[in-house]
């Protein structure tokens, strides 16, 4: 039902832009106003949520220990997996941000024979988030041409890279492929697996939907009902360079592709899409595990913060404990019962 | 704030990559529409201008697989009902003459690298 509900919301939203760049002729709006918006809206409402996150204080020192801890000297350290430098936690964030290195462990809870638990390596999701990753970082490069004159060697590069077994023509992008498949992974694990399905909400499907939505869009465009690709480029640059005209006779496609785009930027900031700039304020990952070493001061400031003291947590239970037969500091007033 | 250069250390990298576009294009000249050389010898495309945009890469793939596989030569314009012979340095360039002046304008904007050119020979380039 949550799935139904995100998939016609994505459907609702082609819709608007079918109807709005199509039959009401809002080419500029859906063109170059919404998308500009939505990239305002995207990087202001990134920066913003980081920020926040930024003031909010730590206040233990909590880093996850995957490995052997710094110890006595002849007991080797995992650096790490359990870093007790800042040169180890670079590490431990590299292979986190660039690899995954969490979802690596991800582990599958079974039954066996009955009432044996046994607890088994399960790396699919790990597989599926990389490849959905790295394809979509792909594609965002390589749509850079669209937005470069005379187009960068690099991005060049990454698109003959991308094309390199020359099937069809326009040659099949590689990352095309891989990027629908895994897409289509990640959202079927959330429909066939129960305990997902029971924990999966709509803003778990929506962007799900919502990127497929961009990735047949885009798909359409270039292999099936081509749009004016010149024209394409003309708008986009015109776009970056502020100098705001439409061209005559690109595709609606074109349009519908660029409102979920618009979409999905506008709706980033808000949403669990944010664990692109929350990766790297895991307290978890980017902390020294070195809470046995030094004493980790909390950040807080002390006289902003109430504390439940012994005494006012007695007053609270006094009757309870004196019931209980547990030691009081202050007996019971008199005539209190 | 906590971690206060870290972090936007970290946004001020992020904040430039997206605005990649954006301040790239500073200062450039404003983008125009590549011109293309048309034709002077014939007014007419094997197929209409809007198929041909849209569809020649697929169109030059067929033929050069029906020709290489198959040995069918022959292509029956649905535009004109005239007939062509398959072949990109025959039919194709015996108008469009000059591939810097036509096929790669449009190519290089967008960042097109067809692979006609591993095998055949640009007729004009030779010459050059």
């Amino acid at each position: 039902m949550k799935a139904l509900y995100s998939l016609f919301l994505v459907f609702a939203l082609a819709a608007i832009a079918l109807v709005g760049a199509g039959a009401l002729g809002m080419e500029k709006a859906f063109g170059l106003y919404i998308p500009f918006l939505a990239v305002a809206v995207f990087v202001v409402g990134f920066c913003l949520r980081v920020v926040d996150w930024g003031k909010s204080a730590v206040p233990f020192c909590i880093p996850t220990t995957c490995g052997q801890q710094e110890s006595l000297p002849w007991i080797k350290q995992s650096t790490i997996e359990n870093p007790s430098t800042t040169g180890g936690v670079v590490m431990r964030m590299l292979f986190e941000v660039l690899l995954f290195r969490s979802l690596f462990r991800n582990t599958k809870v079974d039954l066996h024979e009955g009432t044996k638990v046994t607890y088994g390596s399960s790396k699919w999701l790990w597989l599926g988030a990389l490849a959905f990753h790295y394809s979509f970082l792909t594609i965002v490069l390589r749509h850079m041409r669209f937005f470069t004159e005379p187009v960068p060697g690099l991005i060049a590069g990454i698109e003959s890279m991308d094309a390199m077994l020359q099937i069809g023509a326009p040659t099949l992008y590689l990352t095309d492929l891989v990027f629908v498949i895994a897409v289509t992974y990640l959202f079927l694990r959330r429909v066939v697996v129960p305990q997902i399905r029971y924990i999966s909400l709509v803003q778990d499907y929506f962007p799900l939907f919502l990127i497929l939505g961009i990735a047949f869009t885009g798909i359409f465009m270039r292999y099936f009902a081509k749009v004016d690709i010149i024209a394409v480029k003309q708008l986009a640059m015109g776009l970056v360079t502020f100098s705001w005209n439409v061209p005559e006779g690109i595709g609606v496609l074109f349009y519908i592709h660029m409102f979920l785009v618009s979409v999905l930027l506008a709706y980033f900031p808000l949403s669990k899409l944010m664990h692109m700039g929350g990766v790297f304020l895991s307290p978890t990952r980017n902390m020294n595990c070195a809470s046995r070493k030094f004493r980790h001061v909390n950040p807080w400031k002390f006289e902003n913060v109430h504390y439940h003291t012994y005494e006012e947590y007695e007053d609270e239970f006094r009757e309870k404990m004196v019931e209980k037969d547990l030691p009081v500091d202050k007996p019971l007033a008199e005539g209190a019962e | 704030m906590y971690d206060k250069n870290k972090i936007l250390t970290g946004l001020a990298v992020f904040v430039v990559f997206m605005t990649y576009p954006f301040w790239n294009n500073i200062g450039s000249a404003a983008y125009v529409r590549p011109e293309i050389e048309k034709p002077k010898n014939s007014k007419e495309c094997v197929e209409s201008v809007e198929f041909m945009r849209a569809e020649h890469m697929a169109m030059l793939n067929e033929w050069r697989d029906e020709v290489v596989r198959d040995g069918v030569h022959e292509y029956h314009s649905k535009a004109n009902h005239q007939v062509f012979q398959k072949s990109l340095t025959k039919t194709c360039m015996k108008c469009h003459e000059n591939k810097d002046q036509f096929c790669d304008k449009c190519h290089a904007t967008v960042s097109v690298s067809p692979y006609c050119w591993d095998c055949h020979v640009d007729p004009k380039g030779v010459k050059k």
